[in-house]
C-alpha cells in the first residue's frame, strides 16, 4: 500500500447515526458515502466490517513534554500515540521547559507537530509568565503567531489570583480566545496526594478536598459571566463541580468543561495499593463522582472528553506515592474507555461520542479544519473503532515514550482499527504512518497492543 | 503472613498469638540469659529513613535477643541522604541477602511499596510509615493493656481506651484503632476537629471533641505527641489552649480510676500534651511500654521469620522452658 496514493475505499462501516455505509476518500477529502460504493481502479480497499467510523478525534488537553522533558515524550512520540488512539488533532499543554509563554515556543511546538505528520498539534499558550500566576504572558503575540493560539492555560497550576484570572478572561476576548482553567485552590491542596475521604483518612495520605476544585469553578463561572468572555474548565472530577457547571449553563454563562477517560473509569479505591501509577492531578475520586461525571457527559453538562495525557519516565513512578509525579497516559486508551463507560452503558450514542470527542473539542479550541461531520467534500479526518473487540492493555506495547498507563493488565473493550488524517491512514492494521512518509509505511516504532 | 505492613494484615487470632508469644518471650528478657538461638544466621536490616531512637533500638534489641545478625541503615550519612531511591536501596539490601527489612519511612505506604515491588524478596516489617501505620507500636500497646487489665490468651473485650491528640498525623492512632477494635476494645478518639481526618466516620471507633467527658470510666488513656511544626499550621490557636482542652494534667488524672493506665508512645512533649506529674504518676505505664516493645517485636520477628504463626507457640514455650 502506498500512502501517497491516497485513494481509499473503506467498506463495511457504520456511521455515527447507525447507518451502514462505505466511504470513499481521495486526495484528503471524503468523496462518496453510501452503501456498496463502486471501487475505482486505483482505490485501496480496506475492509472494516463491524466497525464504527467517527469524525477524527480531537484532544484539547495533551502533555507532549517537548521542549524540556524529551525523556518522557516528544512531539513525535506523542503524535504517534495520538494517531494510534484515533486522534487527528491534539493540544500541547504549555507546561514545558521553557514554558510555552512566548510566540517562539508555541511556533516551535507547532512546527514540530507539522513535521511529525501524524496529527495536527495545536499549542496551548500559558496564561501567565512561567506559569507563576502573577503576570500575563505574551498572549497576543502567541495568538498572532504561526501557531494561531486560541486556548490559554496554566494547566498543572491554577490561575488562582482572581484579578489575574479576570484580566486573562478579558484579554482573550480580543481574538475570541478561551482560558482553560486548572481548578485547584492552592491553599487547600498544599502537599495533597489523593482525594480527601474515607480512603485517604486510612492510608494517611494528605487529602485533596473536592471543595478545592469546586470553589475555583464557582468563582470563575461568576467571573466569566461578569466580563462576558469564554471559560473552559479542565478535567472536572467532582459531582459538585458538575452541579456548578450545570447551574452556570442554565444561567446562560459561557463555560465549557472536560472530563478525562481515567476519571470516567477509576476511583480512589486504587490508591489502596499505594502504587503511584494511580496518582494523578486532579485525583481519582469516588464512585459517586464517577457516576455524576458520566451523567454530566451524557446530558451535555460536560462538553468533551480530553485525555490529560501525562507521560512520565519510569523513575517518576517507581517510588513512594508521595515522591511520585502526578499523571497518567491517556491517548491510546481514551476511545476504548469512552466506549466502555458511556456507549456500552447506554449513556451516549456514537453521535454523542462524535460530538464529545471531535466536534465539540474542535469548536472550543477554534480548530477550523477539524470536528466536521462526515460528509462528502469534508476533509478526511476519520477514526474507525471496532466497539465489540476487546484487548488487554500492555504498557510495553504503547506508542508513547513513557509507560505510565494505569490500565496495564486491564481488559478494555473497543479497539481502534484505523485513523485517517488528511486522507492518509496514519494508523492502520497496527502500523503507524506519517503523512510525510514517501510511498511506504514507516516502521511502527511503538508496536501495537493488538 | 509474610509481611507486617498494617494491622489489617493480622487476623484476630494472629494478633492474640503475637501477644501470647510476646508474653512467653518476656520471660526470657526477665531472665539472666537474655538470648535465644532462634534466628541464628538470619540477617535483619533496620532501614530507618527517618530519625528514630526507641523503635530502632527496640527492634535491634529484639533481633539480637533472637541471635539474628542486625545491620543498621540510617538516613543520615547513608546513600538515602544522597538521594538514592527506595528501589535502589531495596535492591542493594536484596543483594546483601537480607532476610527481613524493618523499615521506618516518612512516606505513607513506603513499607507496602517495598513489599509489593519485585525489588527484594525478604519479609518487610513496617516500623512506621508517614502518617499511615505503626503496627508494632499498636501491638505493644495492646500487650501493655492486656497485661494489666485482661488475661493472657484473651482479647480486650469491654476495655475502654481513650486516645487523645493529633490523630490526623498519627500512625500510632491508626494502628491502635484498628488493633484495639479488632480485639474488642471500646475506642474513643479525642481531638480538636482540625486534627481528625475527613473520612474518620468510617473508622471503627467513637469520636469526641471533649476530653473531660470522654475520660470518665476510661480503662486506658493514650496520649499522642503534638509535633512542634503543627503550631504554625493553624490546627489550634496556641499551645496553651491545646493543653487546656486536650492535655493530660493532674486535674484530669484525678478523675481517672485508680486502675486506669496512662500511656504515651513517646517521645513526650512534657507540658504540652502531658504534664510531668501525669507522665510520672502511679498510673503511668509509659516506661513499661518501652520494655514491652522489645518482647512484642521479638514475637513479630519470631512469627515472620521462624515459622508458622500459631503452631509454633508450642516450640517457643519449649525453648523458653529449657533455659
Amino acid at each position: 500500500m502506498s500512502a501517497t496514493n491516497s485513494k481509499f475505499l473503506l467498506t463495511g462501516l457504520t456511521l455515527p447515526d447507525g447507518t451502514a455505509s462505505d466511504l470513499q476518500i481521495a486526495n484528503g477529502v471524503i468523496t462518496a458515502i453510501g452503501k456498496t460504493l463502486a471501487k475505482n481502479s486505483d482505490d485501496q480497499v480496506v475492509d472494516l466490517k463491524g466497525s464504527v467510523v467517527l469524525p477524527g478525534l480531537v484532544d484539547l488537553h495533551t502533555h507532549l513534554r517537548e521542549p524540556g522533558k524529551e525523556d518522557a515524550e516528544t512531539v513525535l512520540s506523542g503524535s504517534m500515540a495520538a494517531a494510534k488512539g484515533g486522534y487527528v488533532a491534539i493540544s500541547a499543554m504549555a507546561n514545558t521547559s521553557p514554558v510555552a509563554d512566548t510566540a517562539g515556543v508555541v511556533e516551535q511546538v507547532y512546527a514540530l507537530g507539522q513535521s511529525a505528520g501524524f496529527v495536527d498539534v495545536f499549542p496551548i499558550g500559558a496564561v501567565t509568565q512561567g506559569l507563576a500566576g502573577e503576570a500575563l504572558s505574551e498572549i497576543g503575540a502567541m495568538a498572532d503567531s504561526n501557531a494561531r493560539v486560541r486556548v490559554f492555560s496554566d494547566d498543572g497550576n491554577c490561575v488562582h489570583d482572581p484579578l489575574v484570572m479576570r484580566r486573562a478572561l478579558e484579554y482573550v476576548k480580543k481574538f475570541g480566545g478561551v482560558i482553560a482553567q486548572h481548578a485547584q485552590e492552592p491553599a487547600l491542596t498544599k502537599g495533597a496526594q489523593m482525594n480527601e475521604g474515607d480512603i485517604s483518612s486510612r492510608l494517611g495520605l494528605k487529602g485533596w478536598p473536592a471543595v478545592a476544585e469546586e470553589a475555583i469553578i464557582a468563582r470563575d463561572v461568576l467571573l466569566v459571566d461578569h466580563v462576558q468572555s469564554r471559560l473552559h474548565i479542565c478535567h472536572l472530577t467532582t459531582a459538585g463541580g458538575v452541579e456548578i457547571i450545570r447551574w452556570a449553563k442554565a444561567r446562560g454563562i459561557n463555560v465549557t468543561a472536560e472530563v478525562t477517560p481515567h476519571h470516567l473509569l477509576l476511583t480512589d479505591d486504587y490508591a489502596n495499593s499505594y502504587d503511584p501509577i494511580f496518582k494523578v492531578n486532579p485525583p481519582l475520586r469516588t464512585q459517586r463522582d464517577v457516576e455524576a461525571l458520566r451523567e454530566g457527559l451524557a446530558d451535555g453538562t460536560i462538553d468533551i472528553v480530553a485525555t490529560d495525557h501525562a507521560p512520565h519516565p519510569a523513575e517518576a513512578k517507581e517510588c513512594e506515592w508521595q515522591e511520585a509525579a502526578f499523571g497518567m497516559l491517556g491517548l491510546e486508551s481514551a476511545l476504548s474507555i469512552v466506549n466502555q463507560t458511556m456507549v456500552q452503558t447506554g449513556l451516549l450514542t456514537w453521535e454523542g461520542v462524535a460530538d464529545r470527542m471531535s466536534l465539540a473539542p474542535a469548536r472550543i479550541g477554534g480548530y477550523e479544519n477539524h470536528g466536521g461531520r462526515i460528509e462528502v467534500g469534508a476533509p478526511a479526518h476519520l477514526t474507525v473503532i471496532n466497539p465489540t473487540q476487546s484487548y488487554r492493555v500492555d504498557r510495553d506495547l504503547v506508542a508513547s515514550r513513557s509507560r505510565n498507563t494505569p490500565f496495564h493488565g486491564m481488559e478494555l473493550s473497543g479497539v481502534v482499527q484505523a485513523t485517517f488524517f488528511r486522507g492518509i491512514p496514519t494508523y492502520l492494521a497496527g502500523q503507524l504512518t506519517s503523512i510525510h512518509s514517501n510511498g511506504s509505511y514507516s516502521k511502527s516504532q511503538g508496536g501495537t497492543s493488538l | 503472613m509474610k509481611h507486617l505492613l498494617s494491622i489489617n494484615d493480622l487476623s484476630k487470632s494472629e494478633a492474640i498469638a503475637i501477644l501470647d508469644t510476646a508474653q512467653e518471650l518476656a520471660r526470657v528478657s526477665d531472665g539472666p540469659m537474655k538470648k535465644l538461638p532462634t534466628l541464628r544466621g538470619r540477617t535483619i536490616v533496620n532501614l530507618f529513613a527517618e530519625d528514630s531512637t526507641r523503635t530502632r533500638i527496640s527492634f535491634e534489641a529484639a533481633a539480637k535477643r533472637l541471635s539474628a545478625d542486625v545491620i543498621n541503615f540510617s538516613a543520615k550519612g547513608s546513600s538515602i541522604s544522597k538521594g538514592e531511591s527506595l528501589k535502589d536501596t531495596a535492591q542493594t539490601l536484596q543483594a546483601m541477602g537480607a532476610d527481613a527489612v524493618i523499615i521506618r519511612h516518612g512516606a505513607s505506604g513506603a513499607a507496602q511499596r517495598l513489599a509489593d515491588s519485585k525489588w527484594m524478596s525478604g519479609a518487610v516489617i513496617n516500623a512506621g510509615d508517614g502518617t499511615h501505620e505503626h503496627p508494632s507500636q499498636a501491638l505493644l500497646d495492646a500487650f501493655t493493656i492486656r497485661k494489666h487489665l485482661a488475661k493472657s490468651g484473651e482479647d480486650l473485650t469491654g476495655i475502654k481506651v481513650v486516645i487523645v491528640g493529633d490523630v490526623l498525623h498519627s500512625r500510632v492512632a491508626r494502628s491502635n484503632v484498628l488493633l484495639l477494635a479488632k480485639l474488642g476494645a471500646d475506642v474513643t478518639l479525642v481531638a480538636p476537629p482540625t486534627l481528625l481526618p475527613v473520612g474518620i466516620e468510617s473508622w471503627p471507633c467513637k469520636i469526641s471533641y471533649d476530653f473531660d467527658s470522654a475520660i470518665i470510666g476510661a480503662d486506658a488513656v493514650m496520649m499522642l505527641r503534638i509535633q512542634q511544626e503543627r503550631m504554625s499550621e493553624m490546627f489550634f490557636p496556641n499551645a496553651r489552649e491545646y493543653s487546656r482542652y486536650f492535655g493530660l494534667n493532674s486535674d484530669r488524672v484525678k478523675v481517672l480510676k485508680p486502675t486506669t493506665l496512662v500511656m504515651h508512645p513517646g517521645p513526650m512533649n512534657r507540658g504540652l500534651e502531658i504534664t510531668a506529674d501525669a507522665a510520672d504518676g502511679a498510673r503511668s505505664v509509659i516506661v513499661e511500654q518501652v520494655s514491652n516493645g522489645v518482647s512484642v517485636r521479638m514475637a513479630i520477628l519470631y512469627m515472620l521469620l521462624a515459622g508458622a504463626p500459631e503452631g509454633e507457640l508450642v516450640g517457643i514455650t519449649r525453648e523458653v522452658g529449657a533455659l
